[in-house]
């Protein structure tokens, strides 16, 4: 049975499931539950400086694919809503129960060096692993010149960071928003400022629908609505990418990982590891389905694992990272065409009409007594993938490599390029 | 139907009379069409429309459902079928458009379009919104004869194109056999007079009701008072067995059912203990249904041939069958058993094909003890009521591609044309092809 034991930024951990900071590790009766269900460790809701916050009620949206429910969630709470001193309490009683899982605090207080020693004091004493700072939070706390309004100047970030590893100990994660041009100058400050690790991504801005009778943004507040934060499913890609971006900068290329967005069962773990991550969060699907799923999490990635015979994590972890390369260094050369399986096909007509519509008229449909055939033209095919991705029928149109292994040849040096580097010059 | 020892009324309880001729099919609430909705593909050139004799744009009403466009949706089926909303009830879609849903291949489950056409055609109803308007008036003034889907569907597309229309039906009430004839708990809740409201609310249509062609009008006299003339009067009389004199407790299974649909009290309606049905099509299926639901013990329905060669479909023999009605096949009948003058039995003869496929007797029989029959053998037409010499075409009206009879200015469709299996839609299809010949003849 694969090890999913690992250490992330710096932090032990059983396996490389933690709950995000968010509802699901909002207090005590949550987090023994997330812990008996099998999570390796919690960042537990973002902490602030008394008084709690107010949040208001209407707080989530969502967006609906086709009957999947929850594609996107959108969100407008705040950080924990309940005094320090509970949240500190129970923290400190968690983990001296569960000694064995990553306890993390998320964080987030005024812009001042003060506060910061303040609250870090008052986490030293509860015994928790790190700390996580959320520069992250788009919206409530960014106003107040928290959150995201930290996290999208990358000075501030450095600043931040290295108050926090001057007055503290403890590992220190950073978490970075996804509101921002190039993920990469947030990430190179945290490093810059001392950080242990940084996770990403938190929510995206965004207004998920307006109600067009009452014409107010969703989720409704009394007919008002906010931006808030996007997660789930449908961020996971962007999440996926700026992983890569972070993890593949030569200035960041070392720099412990936790990855965020999207991830809501063990495939998207193993891709988010394989691209670099050392350990992933998750928030949504929890959400969606309680913690229970983290069962199938655990189990999926060891067998997978062992089939593919990857000891422990660090066998797979990063191994998809040095295939992303920059668009100029693919091989023009390679070449696949669409083929059509005709005895799987049900005869839709999807493949043609978005080839005909909206790629290269490579599909030729055929008409017969009563029935319909479809045909690629291969002169005309130039191996996009389109119709394989909207044929419905599982492996109906697969892609065919044709050519006969030409030799590489990328934009840099390609007779089309301008600026080609060429060797006689 | 006289009453006898095993022939009672009242054989079950109101309530239960009620749950058993409660919809068949209950409708999509709007969290369920959503779903089946997003089962559709949106094919391209989608094998559904063709397969649908009056080629509603299916993909696009269904993923405007999904879109939340209701309106539309319905307004795409009912330009194309009028009758839209009782066809989602009464059309075998096995054998139309749901028998060739590409879902089919991939699931053995297609999207279930009727259902959906349903949900559309329902959401507009009730808003009681009357999609069409009229063209300016073209003058001209046309009579339809009978007032079923034919009929009206002819009505409402000559009406929409700006003519006067009359519409002559014999009986007391519109709709022809939606009114009369479809089984009851597939048009539950009044619908075809609802329908028959609805496509009235368009203008230009009016309607008389009681008058009947051959007996209170002559066919030369309208032509000669109207512009042109429509025939959809569907086929008045039913095929009899030639097996000697009928006995009491042999019925018609159309007369059977017409009374059933107009009972106000189905209490009253007396059903056999014992009840043999013959026939293989879908009124063979609707009568022994219906009988089972009215309380009947023991339900058997006989076909001369195999049960591939019955005109019911596959749905339709599984769906009697799983009413616990019993399927026989091969076995036509010989001569009726009478005692005191009453139906004790039916004697049959086992049938074969011979070697050049022809139906052959075995001069093997058997004998099945019952207390009543029902015969449905088909409908054929009336053709007494036509004054006029109308060219025939195997005992129907013959008619050109468009409905044109051999009389220039009439027209024909329904269940009375050659063209077409005797279904709703069909007679919905050939009344709207009619209408649009028509008018083009009406402007030249
Ligand atoms: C028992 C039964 C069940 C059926 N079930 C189904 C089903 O489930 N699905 C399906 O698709 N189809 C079904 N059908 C077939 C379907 O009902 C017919 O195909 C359809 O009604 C034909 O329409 P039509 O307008 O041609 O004829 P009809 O519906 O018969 O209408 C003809 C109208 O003309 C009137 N008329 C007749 N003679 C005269 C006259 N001389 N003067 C004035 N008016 C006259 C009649 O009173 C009648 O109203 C069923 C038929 C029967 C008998
Ligand atoms: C295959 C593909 C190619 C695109 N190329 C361009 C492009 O060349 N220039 C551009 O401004 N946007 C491009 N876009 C982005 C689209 O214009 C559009 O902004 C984006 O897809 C979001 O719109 P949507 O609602 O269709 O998803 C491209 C999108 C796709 C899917
Ligand atoms: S791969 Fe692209 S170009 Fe080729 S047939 Fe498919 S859609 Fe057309
Ligand atoms: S999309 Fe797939 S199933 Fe549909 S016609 Fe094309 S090959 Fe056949
Ligand atoms: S064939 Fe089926 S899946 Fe395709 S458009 Fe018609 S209903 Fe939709």
């Amino acid at each position: 049975m694969a090890d999913l034991s690992c250490t992330i930024a710096g932090i032990p951990s059983p396996n490389p499931f933690w709950v995000a900071s968010a509802p699901p590790s909002d207090k005590y009766y949550n987090v023994e539950r997330a812990f008996k269900a099998g999570w390796g460790g919690v960042v537990w809701k973002t902490l602030g400086i008394d008084p709690p916050i107010v949040n208001v009620t209407s707080r989530y949206g969502s967006v609906e694919l086709n009957g999947q429910k929850m594609m996107g969630l959108n969100n407008n709470e705040l950080i924990s809503d309940r005094p320090l001193d509970v949240n500190l309490a129970e923290i400190k009683q968690i983990k001296e129960e569960w000694p064995d899982r990553a306890v993390v605090v998320s964080l987030m207080v005024p812009c001042n060096q003060k506060d910061w020693e303040y609250i870090l004091r008052k986490v030293e004493g509860t015994g928790a692993d790190g700390v996580e700072l959320n520069f992250g939070c788009p919206h409530g706390m960014s106003e107040r010149g928290m959150g995201a309004s930290v996290g999208q100047v990358p000075e501030y970030v450095e600043m931040v960071t290295r108050w926090v590893k001057e007055n503290s100990n403890l590992p220190c994660i950073v978490k970075l928003t996804p509101n921002i041009t190039d993920i990469r100058y947030p990430a190179r400050a945290a490093k810059t400022g001392g950080a242990d690790g940084v996770s990403l991504i938190n929510t995206i801005s965004s207004i998920v629908s307006v109600n067009l009778d009452s014409m107010s943004p969703e989720p409704s507040i009394e007919g008002k609505g906010t931006h808030g934060g996007y997660c789930g499913p449908a961020v996971k890609p962007i999440a996926l990418n700026m992983t890569s971006e972070i993890a593949r900068d030569p200035e960041t290329l070392d720099l412990p990982i936790s990855s965020i967005g999207g991830i809501s069962n063990w495939k998207d773990a193993a891709e988010f590891i394989s691209m670099g991550a050392e350990g992933v969060q998750v928030c949504t699907a929890i959400m969606h389905h309680g913690f229970r799923i983290v069962e199938d999490m655990i189990e999926g990635l060891s067998y997978w694992m062992d089939e593919k015979g990857y000891q422990n994590i660090e066998d797979f972890r990063g191994l998809a990272k040095k295939n992303v390369v920059d668009w100029q260094y693919l091989n023009l050369n390679y070449n696949i065409k669409a083929r059509i399986n005709q005895e799987l096909c049900v005869e839709c007509g999807l493949c043609f009409i978005s080839c005909e519509d909206a790629s290269h008229q490579a599909i030729k449909m055929k008409k017969h007594d009563g029935s319909r055939s479809f045909e690629v033209i291969d002169q005309e095919c130039v191996g996009c993938n389109l119709c394989m991705l909207v044929c419905p029928v599982e492996n109906c149109i697969t892609m065919e490599r044709v050519d006969s292994g030409k030799e590489y040849q990328n934009w840099t040096n390609h007779p089309n390029n301008p600026m080609a580097v060429t060797e006689t010059a | 139907m006289p009453q006898t020892p095993d022939i009672q009324k009242g054989r079950l309880s109101t309530q239960q009379l009620a749950q058993n001729f409660e919809d068949i099919h209950p409708p999509l609430d709007y969290g369920n069409a959503i779903l089946e909705a997003q089962r559709c593909y949106y094919c391209f050139d989608a094998p559904c429309v063709n397969a649908c004799p009056t080629q509603i744009d299916i993909p696009s009403f269904i993923r405007k459902i999904s879109s939340g466009n209701t309106r539309g949706s319905a307004k795409d089926i009912l330009s194309q079928n009028i009758m839209g909303g009782m066809c989602a009830r009464v059309c075998p879609t096995e054998v139309l458009c749901e028998g060739v849903c590409v879902r089919n291949t991939q699931e053995s489950k297609p999207v279930r379009i009727g259902a959906l056409q349903r949900y559309s055609t329902d959401w507009l109803m009730e808003k009681g919104d009357m999609l069409f308007e009229r063209a300016p008036s073209s003058g001209k003034r046309v009579a339809v004869i009978g007032g079923g889907p034919a009929g009206l569907s002819c009505a409402h597309r000559l009406a929409m194109l700006g003519h006067e229309v009359v519409v002559f039906e014999a009986r007391e009430k519109m709709s022809g056999l939606n009114e009369y004839g479809i089984a009851a708990y597939k048009t539950v809740d009044d619908f075809a007079q609802r329908e028959v409201e609805f496509i009235l609310s368009l203008g230009g249509i009016k309607t008389q009701c009681g008058v009947s062609l051959g007996k209170d009008l002559k066919l030369s006299e309208l032509k000669s008072e109207f512009d042109a003339v429509f025939l959809g009067i569907g086929l008045g009389n039913v095929n009899q067995l030639e097996i000697g004199n009928t006995p009491l407790g042999v019925f018609s299974a159309v007369d059977y059912i017409e009374d059933l649909r107009q009972a106000s009290n189905l209490e009253n309606l007396p059903v056999a203990r014992r009840v043999i049905v013959i026939g293989g099509g879908s009124t063979a299926i609707d009568i022994a249904v219906q009988s089972k639901k009215l309380g009947a013990e023991d339900v058997t329905l006989v076909y001369r041939r195999g049960p591939e060669n019955m005109s019911a479909t596959n749905v339709e023999q599984e769906f009697a069958q799983v009413h616990d009605v019993k399927i026989r096949t091969w076995l036509q009948p010989n001569s009726w058993l009478v005692e005191n003058g009453q139906l004790s039995g039916i004697r049959f003869e086992y049938t074969e094909l011979n070697s050049s496929g022809k139906l052959m007797g075995k001069d093997e029989f058997l004998e099945l003890e019952t207390d009543s029959a029902f015969l449905a053998l088909g409908q054929k037409m009336m053709h007494k009521i036509f004054e006029l010499e109308l060219e025939m075409n195997s005992g129907k009206l013959a008619v050109d591609e468009n409905g044109a009879t051999s009389q220039s200015g009439i027209w024909a469709g329904g269940d009375c044309i050659t063209a077409g299996k005797d279904l709703t839609v069909h007679a919905v299809e050939q009344g709207k092809q009619a209408a649009i010949a028509m008018d083009q003849w009406l402007r030249n």
